[in-house]
């Protein structure tokens, strides 16, 4: 009968202990990764290479993501905002709604997916074909090697890819705005400037540096401590994405309350 | 001037008597599984010893422990003389800075060129320019049986031999004084087995360096070893010269080193 009540206790303890532990384990490996980050030697062919696999090559996928986003609000916000003949805040809704929060948080998700999982699973694959190891052996420190320049070079792609995007999905907005809804241009381009605050860029800059961080930690810490062969290197890759993605999206709200709550 | 020649000459005496590797009463466990218990070890300086022993009897773990990729539970560790455990970590780094080592799967870089891995270490101290990097690959290679235009390609561009090949070029690129190898001749048929095993050993003699090798290939370990110690249940039960095995007079390492299915070793099987 005890043992009845004190077994699901005892798994909750063991659940919560071992989330502590894996909680606990990030975060000392985040703090490692950043003061590599802040300590010589640097690696700055790394970081180039790390920022332009980012910042470049996810360009494509991160300004279509925008660019259609911008469309869908203007549709969606015309077709609602017609009910109460609101129709002429379409443009300032549009930009708040992507620099503030779709923007960073779109691109975010979709550098996650791309990015997050190719560095879990080129580190996973390191650390299970002894690279890693290999590393140590050649008098280099695998955390200020592998770690460090992944980490800077995603703090600061992020915030241009976002920016980009900003740009891209008010355009969307604008193209919908203008040549399927009817809008005069100059008076969609005067309204969708008026309403916008520098606040809400920066924020949402400030919001695409953590994430970036949020995502080349999660993938460089899931293949870095994966194990068990191609299997290992699979999860570490599913881990990185999934964890990427929700710790964005908690973060997400946790610094819009910092940034806007009143 | 007299007393200080006597003196130079006592030290001479010290190192040379001095192991330069030495390892006492190393333990190491995973969980409730007891790896290591207590292994013994001495190599003298400019020998090569062979490590044998069954899968998970502990060999890599003695390794990685010395390399200072597994911290030990309890143990000394002792290079030159002085216990690596107890050093700082740069007096550990500068250590390591002296140790090669060639992984069993080779371990190169998939991401560098076969001349940046060759000579990442000297990259990596700042010891030569890019340029000269290339110019000492190439020499390197050469030294391994490799042709210069080698170091262009990319590992996975190369055969399982010739990964090997860079694999022992990168870990002889440095000059090291202590050169581990991990089963350097797994995976390879025999003609290029003992062509690895003949590189080791001309690596080894030109260096003059230490070497510790792990390997289930007893025609290799005989090539490549002065001696030999056999390492089971994490223990060192046998040490003797590599030339004997097969006929050591041990049950233990004869049945090992004949591969006989009956002997004091017993396969444990999970049912």
């Amino acid at each position: 009968m005890v043992a009845l009540l004190l077994d699901p206790l005892a798994a909750i303890g063991r659940a919560t202990l071992g989330a502590c532990r894996v909680a606990g384990d990030a975060a000392l490996f985040a703090l490692e990764g950043l003061s590599h980050v802040l300590r010589p030697p640097f690696h700055f062919r790394l970081f180039w290479r790390a920022f332009l696999e980012i910042a470049w090559f996810s360009l494509p996928v991160v300004a279509l993501t925008a660019v259609f986003t911008g469309m869908v609000l203007a549709l969606q916000s015309f077709t609602g905002f017609a009910r109460f003949n609101a129709q002429s805040a379409i443009a300032s809704v549009v930009v708040i709604s992507l620099t503030r929060e779709l923007g960073p948080v779109l691109a975010a998700l979709m550098v996650a997916g791309r990015i997050g999982a190719s560095f879990a699973a080129e580190i996973g694959t390191m650390r299970v074909t002894d690279q890693i190891d290999a590393l140590t052996t050649l008098s280099t420190n695998p955390m200020k090697y592998l770690v460090a320049p992944r980490l800077l070079a995603a703090i600061i792609a992020l915030p241009l890819l976002v920016l980009v995007a900003d740009i891209l999905g008010v355009m969307g907005g604008w193209l919908i705005g203008t040549f399927k809804l009817g809008f005069v241009s100059a008076a969609y381009l005067k309204s969708t400037f008026d309403y916008l605050q520098t606040q809400d860029v920066v924020s949402g800059l400030v919001k695409a540096a953590v994430f970036g961080f949020i995502i080349a930690l999660m993938g460089t810490w899931c293949g870095y401590r994966s194990k068990g062969g191609a299997q290992g290197v699979g999860g570490a890759t599913t881990s990185a994405v999934v964890a990427a993605s929700i710790l964005i999206l908690a973060l997400d709200y946790i610094l819009t309350e910092i940034f806007f709550a009143q | 001037m007299t007393e200080a020649m006597a003196a130079t000459g006592r030290d001479r005496a010290v190192a040379a008597a001095t192991p330069k590797i030495r390892v006492r009463g190393l333990h190491k466990a995973f969980g409730p599984k007891q790896v290591l218990d207590g292994v013994d070890l001495e190599v003298l300086q400019g020998h090569s010893l062979v490590i044998l022993g069954g899968s998970g009897s502990g060999k890599s773990v003695t390794i990685k422990c010395i390399l200072g990729l597994i911290q030990p539970d309890a143990g000394v560790i002792e290079i030159d003389g002085q216990d690596v455990l107890k050093m700082k970590r740069r007096e550990r780094e500068a250590v390591a800075d002296r140790i090669g080592m060639l992984f069993q799967n080779g371990a190169l870089f998939d991401s560098l060129p076969v001349w940046e891995n060759v000579c990442f270490k000297l990259l990596a101290q700042k010891r030569l320019t890019r340029a000269a990097a290339r110019d000492k690959a190439a020499e390197v290679l050469e030294q391994v049986g490799l042709a210069a235009s080698v170091g262009e390609l990319w590992p996975a561009e190369l055969s399982g031999g010739m990964q090997k090949r860079v694999a022992l070029a990168r870990a002889i690129a440095a000059q090291p004084d202590i050169i581990f190898f991990d089963e350097p001749t797994t995976g390879l048929d025999p003609i290029m087995g003992a062509v690895i095993d003949g590189l080791i050993v001309d690596c080894v003699k030109r260096l003059g360096a230490t070497a510790i090798s792990i390997t289930h290939d007893m025609a290799s370990a005989r090539r490549i070893g002065d001696s030999a110690a056999m390492i089971h249940k994490g223990r060192i039960v046998w040490t003797g010269e590599a030339r004997s095995l097969g006929h050591t007079g041990n049950a233990m390492v004869d049945q090992f080193a004949n591969g006989e299915r009956e002997g004091p070793i017993q396969m444990e099987l999970r049912r």
